[in-house]
């Protein structure tokens, strides 16, 4: 029968973490070219930090109190860390929406009926987005250096403290990406995951020490933005930069924002990876 | 020996709606399977429990010898699906999609890539091959999607509603394509809303509705439950109409039906064209001129009528998207 001879091109089952692994490879780069077939959503994402940089340097930058200091120098390299972790997090939009549009369009059916790893096409997608998040950040980092952001501008710092503020911030865009995949999983439409991607968002960036310092916060507020996870990386790159700004509380991720950080981040991965796998097993589209 | 697809009692509800309410059915290796129904009858749903989409409730599902509940992934191994909405990546070019399935299928990158190519081929999409299939038209897509499906060469495959929303030669061709495929001795569970694409291309068929089961049988089978074949004739003459009645009076198992403005007359017969010959001579004796004269056998449409009290097609515009709520 000639459909016994034809199974043999399937090779024998290997263990479960490589083919997970080579899978999830697979599935990223089906997204890497993707994105490069739509250059315009990388372009778009691009300006949307750019434009905040901008913005926030030069209309907010004359009237923004950092601890004592009203300078806006100061403000620019205060700024900085926050612009780069909120546009992290941007990519939990992208992940959702093209996640709920493989459901829409019924490709996560056909995923879900081949000998795949069961969290390989959740993987390959937020690995992809981690990509594109890392291409934004060098572009972003350009910016910034040109519009007068300098790191070491209050404090030490050196070449390796600079690499791991950046891979903080990959790790927190690579655990909020995998929200996103959740959110894409349960809505019904594109349109539906953008939108509820990037709502929640907003409050959880601003209620934080990314764009203000929080000293200046009504005491209950100020208690929400430091021990918000999103506050502890941007806390953690500005001491690694090397930025002005750093909180002086007592709370314990603004001590310790690297390993807050760190803690935060896995803890969401581990967390919302469990539970869009859960999703995926179980989807229907 | 169970066949290829074999199910017991399959039962799947999404709330109040009982989407599958005890499906049973058993295809034999090598054959095609026509699952025909209105939307909402439970077609797509059977066809989700069957490629492990979707966990029914209870009962029980082998394809290719494997429990379907059991071990999924030793199923999906087995299995192609081809699905109502053409599943392919549209940003990407059709091979980049043919090779990114054979990899998912543990194919090793080299095989993938002349595995894509061969399907290419024989799917007529060489000359498109390195286009993104957003340019292609619905045919092409649905015939890389069906490439797609047989990209490791399935001992099983499933189809759901492959031809809907095509035109019709688009229609006709796919049928080629499938026509081929199964005599290779693939086995097929193909689900339609078109009784003629049933006819065309299932050796058995069953009728679902209500998440049921309520009928199985081949074509012909099917066909002879509705009361067998039907004399028609044109008289040219109006007032002929009396006698020709008279005439199928005595062929008829039962009443014969006229349509005065149409000048047709209906009889139920049995006897085939032999029948029908000796209805024409005992006409012609009796100097009735005819316009048309034929033997009509019961369509899949009448099959549906008198099996479910309302025609297919119509129930389709009624319930459209009800298959697709349940499955939500």
């Amino acid at each position: 029968m000639s459909a016994v001879t034809d199974t043999v091109r399937v090779a024998p089952a290997a263990n479960p973490v490589s083919q997970s692994i080579r899978d999830s490879m697979v599935v990223a780069k089906r997204n890497l070219i993707r994105m490069s077939r739509i250059p315009e959503m990388i372009i778009y994402g691009l300006i949307q930090p750019i434009m905040f940089v901008v913005l926030f340097t030069y209309v907010f930058g004359g009237s923004m109190q950092i601890g004592s200091s009203t300078s806006a120098v100061d403000y620019k390299n205060f700024l900085m860390a926050g612009i780069f972790a909120q546009t992290v997090t941007f990519a939990t939009a992208s992940s959702g929406a093209g996640i709920a549009d493989d459901m829409h369009k019924g490709l996560i059916d056909r995923f879900r009926s081949l000998p795949m790893a069961r969290g390989a096409v959740l993987t390959g997608r937020t690995l992809a987005d981690s990509v594109q998040t890392a291409l934004t950040l060098v572009v972003l980092a350009v910016v910034a250096l040109l519009v007068g952001w300098r790191v070491g501008s209050d404090g030490d710092t050196n070449l390796g403290k600079v690499l791991g503020a950046f891979g903080l911030l990959l790790l927190l865009g690579y655990a909020f990406t995998w929200i996103g995949a959740l959110i894409g999983m349960s809505v019904r439409t594109p349109e539906a995951a953008t939108s509820s991607g990037l709502i929640w968002l907003f409050p959880v960036t601003f209620i934080s020490n990314a764009f203000v310092d929080t000293s200046h916060m009504t005491p209950w507020l100020r208690h929400i933005a430091e021990w918000n996870p999103f506050s502890a990386t941007v806390q953690a790159c500005r001491v690694l930069f090397g930025n002005p700004g750093q909180s002086q509380s007592d709370a314990w991720p603004m001590q310790h924002p690297v390993w807050a950080s760190l803690i935060y981040s896995i803890l969401i991965l581990v967390v919302f990876r469990t539970l869009a796998v859960r999703k995926y097993r179980s989807a229907t589209a | 020996m169970p066949g290829a697809i074999y199910a017991e009692g399959l039962v799947k509800t999404f709330g109040d709606v009982r989407a599958l309410d005890g499906v049973d059915l058993d295809v034999p290796e090598g054959t095609v399977l026509g699952l025909l129904g209105p939307n909402g009858a439970g077609k797509t749903t059977t066809v989700r429990c069957l490629t492990t989409l979707l966990r029914p409730d209870s009962g029980r599902a082998v394809v290719a010898g494997i429990d379907v509940l059991e071990q999924p992934d030793a199923v999906r191994r087995s299995i192609g699906l081809s699905g109502q909405f053409a599943a392919v990546d549209e940003y990407l070019t059709g091979r980049e999609n043919l090779q990114m399935v054979g990899q998912l299928y543990q194919m090793r990158a080299k095989a993938a890539k002349e595995r894509a190519a061969e399907l290419l081929e024989q799917f007529h999409l060489a000359d498109a091959a390195d286009r993104p299939t957003k340019t292609y038209s619905g045919g092409m897509r649905r015939r890389l999607d069906l490439a797609a499906a047989l990209v490791v060469s399935p001992p099983v495959m499933f189809m759901d509603e492959p031809t809907t929303g095509l035109d019709p030669r688009n229609r006709q061709q796919l049928w080629e394509v499938i026509k081929q495929l199964v005599s290779g001795g693939t086995t097929l569970l193909l689900t339609t809303q078109y009784l003629e694409e049933a006819d065309h291309l299932a050796h058995d068929i069953a009728v679902v509705d209500h998440g049921k089961v309520i009928a199985k049988g081949t074509s012909d089978q099917l066909k002879a439950r509705t009361g067998g074949e039907r004399v028609e004739v044109v008289v040219h003459e109006r007032e002929h109409i009396q006698a020709a009645a008279e005439v199928l009076a005595g062929f008829g198992k039962g009443d014969t039906t006229v349509e005065e403005h149409m000048r047709k007359l209906t009889a139920q017969v049995t006897g085939g064209a032999k029948l029908l010959a000796e209805v024409i001579r005992e006409l012609d004796n009796r100097g009735i001129e005819i316009d048309d004269i034929g033997l009509r056998r019961p369509t899949l449409d009448d099959v549906f009528l008198s099996l479910t009290g309302h025609v297919a097609e119509a129930k389709n515009e009624e319930n459209d998207g009800t298959d697709k709520e349940a499955v939500k």
